[in-house]
């Protein structure tokens, strides 16, 4: 697994010299994950201080990305709205992965009713919309970090569970699986020395078009105002609490769209550059 | 006569989106005269198919024609615009593709594809292409060749998909015609049809053709001239007649020897090393069937021994059960009835049923190497754990096995730090054997080992199989679809068709360089005079024993009924379609299942020792 | 149609109608979930116990479970998915009055954005690599990438703010004139679109190069078939599947898209209905919306394997 790793990176560096996307993608993504975790110390101002007498500010040397519709600074609360954005959908992106991988393995290993089973369940939870369940989770137990997380993980889970499930199927019918049924190998050794190995390119290009789904769900609940709640706020907060200054044309309202968009074609182009594209997911 | 094609100084490479142009024909000279049907002959990997598709300007995706010239006709191919090209493909030049089940486009009927390029140059009106297409389907032998056009590809099969891919070259009555292995998919016994009718119609249209083949044999039936390529250059260019009685080329020379598969010595012959022989054979399958669907048996009451040391070959073509019998042996398919016994232990139906001891006793080596090794461990990785998983092996030991290992299979130890994708294919394909020797094995089960890989390497890997068996003591069961390969390295041949064992023989007696010819099932028959000689004339003599089918009335739909009946040329009305085949028994251990008499398949009978009786030739003899 | 196509369409179906019923399951559980009541939602902090058991007995909440969800799925299925807990006012009617708006915006983004995105998937497709190629792969990454909100974000601010030709919302009167329409619906339909498309592009687009690079379009080139001949006659028939399927699976992003879509523009349809809902805590109509966002779902996914089937030249008698 570790040299596996080590190759995709090598690959992932070794395509800069060929590909500008890479490159970019490559640095968006780790110039966030890095203000996931610094952005609250570096913030020049606390993100709920009232800082600016100025409402909807422009950029200024003072306030680099301008002030909010209560006079806030808009860089500090972005970079404070780092670990929410980032964070609450990366642990939600785990989770969704984790378990789909998970059963979509017990699912292939196990032919029957089994498969049978999950995979139902799994295709009934992909029929709901994703937008549509994390509504309804909201509307039934509020709205609340846990929550978000839970719900973006249960919504995200069956598409990671479908892939999984038939790139094992499909590692499964080769004949080095059977070589090694041949010689007696339980299934558990089956499962994580010879199928798992073969699908961890795959499963982690997945991992990413989860990340963005997932962030952008998550963008979109707190611009309806059902997301993270006041007085925290994530980027997609930000937009809704200064949608008013879209009139004037304000960085308060562009900067964290601009932040959310950068996040996430960062993503995406760190993907293409990999080559590898798992079959389309069902529901966006 | 003038030349139709003049082919000077072509070169084609690979251009990688980075890195260095890799060339894959280098300088490549020939010339083909009016009516000439040239071939190009060598492995993967030597630019023959390269070549051919280059006459048509065309270079398959990441390659590129750098240079050199190519003439066909009055055409200057090379320095023709995208679109002029169009003008020459399909009418100056019509193409052959080696697999016609994918080059055919399932969405469309056949008639549509077949007069396609006649519509596209408007050298006939659809009216007179569909004529023309229904007379070529005649000529081919098609059945039923006013309708089949109506159908789609995957009604019709691969035999008749390839002639009617011969129907969509001719249709534009081209100048040349390119056939890119068209026969390399089929089974012999289709082969050899499929050879008559193209060998037909480029006689009687007297068609210049470039024939691309990896196969001598079938290349010296339809070839005046061959040319003899290996990585991308010429080795060899002369006359059939020269290549195949006194090449000049040293590499032409060992193609040839690979492709006869001269019978190893015969140092290791059976009689020695039965010596040792038990009462109990080393495994014993009696009475197997097994079902996939519930009432309809792939395999029919199969019976087999292999004793120690022993190699035993099965053949027959796809579809004859060859495959699923092994596997039906190693315990991955399930039977539905008969037992397996080794060492006269009973062998459960599952792999869960059975014991270590005897899982590791009887190892598999499946067909395609680079699939049957894991992608992601490394050579060492591969081996070690038989020797971990069977024999507790650790740290130093393993590695002195792996290194012992390697050396067995002639492959230098510092593989072992590889994966498998780094590896060519037959040294694929001797780790694949090294993974099955390291769990010290008594029996290996080989399914169709050497036919992914190139004649060179194939004989080689078979030369190696022999030799193990000789400081090893193993016995093989050997699968193939291809008479020469087995014929070389089996004692004994059991011979399927249908899921039915239609006969057991010596396998020596299948020799095709004449020597002691034996009495024969059928279709045994059939197999042997359907693989080509080496000789030039083969196929016109070999079509004559292949005769016309007596008429029988029609037959009840009967399991048990000879399966072979409606192919076979020697059935016999009242018999064949109404009672059940018997199994007779040689002296000389050959096992026939069939109704004839010994005496009407060989012309003697003084070896039937033993043989129920003909009429009615109900009991089967056991 | 032969019995092999009508068997694999019925089988669909049925595994469809299951997958329907495992979803009704699913959405009623959350939503009872739980701890308070709507009882105890509705009366506040003035519900004595009396007017709590009262009001629980109306709405069949001191039932158990099962037969609440048995009386809620046999409404569902006759038509009658119960009443508003807010207004009090029968939910059939809410969502009867809202839902032709919001099938018109869904219909007018179809209509615009499949031909559009099929012109683009089979172009770039078709001249691979190719400026155009490049620039439609970066307006796809680009446009599933950003949250549609942004999308309409900028719509309105190029559109209503800089330029001023559109209302950022998009109120209609009965009798609104043809480009009265045009105006109100513009941004709504071009935000949806921008997603749509891109999906369904890139979609087309993988499917008919599939093609491209099959063995039967090698031996057409090899015939001299011009690349249109090509792609028209060769490619596509057997990409139909595919595309069908393309379309009908991004158009089930429309359910998600509306929803916001709706939102920012204001627009009355059922997706404001729905989160009004939300907010309020609605949960019959929560429950209603959320079943039958999900049964679109399904019968675009439904329509998509069935084109699948029938399009499958083997499955051909």
């Amino acid at each position: 697994m570790k040299t596996a790793a080590a190759s995709l990176f090598v690959q992932i560096t070794s395509n800069f010299t060929r590909s500008l996307g890479a490159a970019i993608g490559f640095i968006l993504v780790s110039f966030w994950l890095l203000m996931a975790v610094i952005g609250p110390f570096i913030s020049p101002y606390d993100a709920n201080a009232f800082v600016s007498y100025d409402v909807f500010g422009p950029m200024s040397a003072e306030f680099p990305l301008g002030s909010d519709y209560l006079g806030r600074d808009i860089l500090s609360r972005i970079l404070h709205g780092t670990p929410y954005t980032i964070g609450v959908a990366l642990i939600a992106t785990v989770s969704a992965c984790v378990a789909g991988v998970v059963s979509g393995l017990i699912a292939a290993a196990n032919s029957g009713w089994v498969d049978a089973t999950i995979s139902r369940t799994q295709d009934a939870l992909i029929s709901i919309p994703s937008k549509m369940f994390a509504l309804i989770m909201v509307a039934s137990f509020g709205s609340s970090v846990p929550l978000l997380i839970a719900t973006a993980a249960i919504a995200y889970m069956p598409g990671s569970f479908r892939i999984a499930r038939s790139l094992a199927v499909n590692v499964m019918t080769l004949d080095f699986i059977q070589v090694a049924r041949l010689r007696g190998e339980s299934t558990p050794y089956i499962i994580f020395r010879e199928v798992l190995p073969n699908m961890f390119r795959p499963v982690l290009t997945d991992f990413g078009l989860r990340f963005v789904f997932i962030v952008l769900l998550l963008s979109s609940m707190s611009f309806l105002g059902l997301g993270i709640q006041p007085p925290e706020a994530d980027w997609g907060s930000l937009v809704r609490e200064n949608i008013l200054a879209l009139g004037e044309g304000a960085p308060a309202v562009i900067a964290p769209a601009v932040a959310i968009a950068t996040l996430t074609i960062g993503v995406n182009l760190l993907i293409d550059s990999l080559g590898v594209k798992p079959d389309q997911d069902k529901g966006h | 006569m003038e030349n139709l094609v003049d082919v000077k100084g072509l070169k084609v490479a690979v251009r990688p989106k980075k890195g260095v142009e890799i060339p894959i024909v280098k300088s490549v000279d020939f010339s083909l005269k009016k009516g000439e049907v040239l071939a190009l002959i060598g492995e993967s990997g030597s630019g023959k198919t390269t070549i051919a598709l280059s006459l048509m300007g065309y270079a398959r995706q990441g390659c590129h024609i750098v240079g050199g010239s190519i003439r066909v006709g009055e055409h200057d191919i090379l320095s023709m615009s995208s679109g002029k090209l169009l003008k020459v493909r399909g009418r100056t030049i019509s193409y052959i593709a080696q697999s016609a089940a994918a080059a055919f486009n399932p969405a469309r009927t056949i008639m549509d594809q077949v007069i396609e390029s006649a519509l596209i140059h408007k050298t006939s009106s659809r009216h007179q292409a569909e004529k023309k297409a229904v007379k070529l389907f005649h000529e081919l032998a098609l059945p039923d060749p006013e309708h089949i056009g109506e159908r789609y590809p995957h009604q019709v099969s691969g035999g008749q998909l390839q002639r009617l891919m011969a129907a969509m070259a001719l249709i534009t009555d081209p100048d040349l015609v390119i056939l890119d292995e068209p026969t390399t998919a089929l089974d012999v016994t289709t082969q050899i049809e499929v050879l008559n009718a193209f060998k037909k119609v480029v006689r009687e249209r007297n068609t210049t053709a470039i024939y691309v083949s990896h196969d001598l044999a079938v290349v010296a039936q339809m070839a005046d001239r061959i040319i003899v390529l290996k990585d991308g250059e010429v080795q060899e260019n002369s006359t059939t007649q020269e290549i195949l009685i006194a090449p000049k080329h040293e590499y032409t020379a060992s193609l040839l020897k690979a492709m006869r598969h001269d019978r190893p010595s015969r140092d290791w012959n059976t009689e020695k090393r039965l010596g040792e022989k038990k009462d109990t054979p080393l495994l014993e399958v009696k009475h197997l069937e097994v079902e996939f669907v519930k009432g309809i048996p792939v395999l029919h009451d199969i019976d087999l021994k292999i004793e120690r040391g022993q190699t035993i070959g099965v053949i027959g073509e796809s579809g004859s059960g060859k495959t699923t019998f092994a596997r039906s042996i190693v315990g991955l398919n399930s039977r539905s009835k008969g037992d397996i016994f080794l060492d006269g232990e009973p062998l459960s139906d599952t792999l869960d049923g059975r014991t270590k001891e005897q899982l590791r006793r009887i190892q598999y080596v499946f067909q395609n190497a680079d699939t049957a090794l894991n992608p992601k461990l490394t050579i060492g990785a591969i081996l070690a754990r038989p020797l971990a998983f069977y024999h507790g092996m650790k740290g130093q030991q393993v590695e002195e096995r792996v290194a012992e290992l390697l050396s067995l299979v002639q492959l230098p130890v510092s593989i072992s730090d590889r994966r498998p994708t780094e590896l060519s294919g037959g040294q694929k394909q001797r780790i694949n054997l090294a993974r099955a020797l390291a769990a010290e094995p008594d029996v290996i089960l080989c399914d169709e080992v050497t036919s992914a890989l190139d004649t060179v390497v194939g004989a080689a890997i078979l030369e190696l199989m022999s030799d193990l068996r000789k400081t090893l003591n193993l016995s093989y069961l050997f699968i193939s679809h291809d008479i020469r390969t087995v014929q070389s390295i089996c004692d004994e041949v059991v011979v399927l068709y249908s899921g039915a064992k239609v006969e057991q023989a010596a396998g020596a007696s299948f020799s095709l360089a004449g020597g002691e010819r034996l009495p024969r099932h059928p279709y045994t028959d059939l197999l042997i005079n359907s693989v080509p000689e080496m000789r030039q004339g083969w196929l016109e003599t070999a079509h004559q024993s292949c005769s016309s089918l007596p008429i029988i009335d029609a037959t009840p739909a009967d399991e048990s009924l000879c399966r072979f009946l409606s192919r076979c040329s020697k059935r016999i009305n009242g018999t064949c379609n109404q009672t059940e085949p018997s199994k007779l028994s040689m002296a000389n251990g050959q096992h026939i299942l069939c109704h004839l008499e010994y005496a009407d398949i060989s012309g003697a009978n003084e070896n039937v020792v033993n043989h129920a009786s003909a009429k009615p030739a109900l009991e089967s003899y056991q | 149609m032969n019995s092999t196509i009508a068997r694999l369409i019925v089988n669909r179906l049925g595994i469809g109608v299951l997958t329907l019923f495992i979803v009704s399951i699913v959405v009623f559980t959350i939503t009872s979930l739980l701890p308070g009541d709507a009882a105890q939602e509705m009366l506040g902090q003035s519900a004595t116990p009396e007017t709590l058991a009262a009001l629980r007995a109306e709405f069949g909440l001191d039932q158990p479970v099962y037969i609440r969800y048995i009386d809620w799925l046999g409404g569902l299925l006759s038509g009658d998915p119960g009443t508003s807990l807010v207004n009090g006012m029968p939910i059939m009617e809410l969502i009867g009055g809202r839902l032709p708006a919001s099938l018109k915006l869904a219909a007018a983004a179809t209509l615009v954005s499949v031909p559009v995105a099929l012109f683009i998937g089979i172009f770039s497709a078709m001249y691979r690599g190719s400026a155009f190629d490049r620039y439609s792969n970066m307006f796809a990454v680009f446009s599933v990438s950003v949250p549609e909100f942004l999308i309409a974000t900028i719509a309105v601010l190029i559109f209503a703010v800089n330029l001023g030709w559109l209302s950022a919302l998009s109120h209609i009167s009965e009798d609104a004139s043809f480009s009265e329409m045009v105006r109100a619906y513009a941004m709504p339909v071009l935000t949806l679109c921008c997603v749509l498309v891109a999906q369904m592009a890139r979609m087309t687009r993988a499917a008919v190069i599939d093609q491209l690079s099959s063995p039967y379009v090698e031996m057409a080139m090899l015939k001299g078939a011009s690349s249109i001949r090509i792609v028209l006659l060769h490619a596509l028939p057997n990409a139909i599947g595919p595309i069908a399927n393309a379309v009908a699976l991004s158009l089930s992003y429309l359910l998600g898209g509306v929803i916001i879509v709706e939102s920012i523009f204001n627009y009355p349809g059922i997706a404001t209905l729905m989160l009004n809902s939300v907010t309020t805590r609605d949960m019959p109509l929560v429950q209603a919306c959320a079943m039958l966002f999900c049964f679109g779902y399904l019968i675009l996914v439904l329509f998509a394997d069935i084109c699948e089937i029938v399009s499958n030249p083997r499955l051909r008698k």
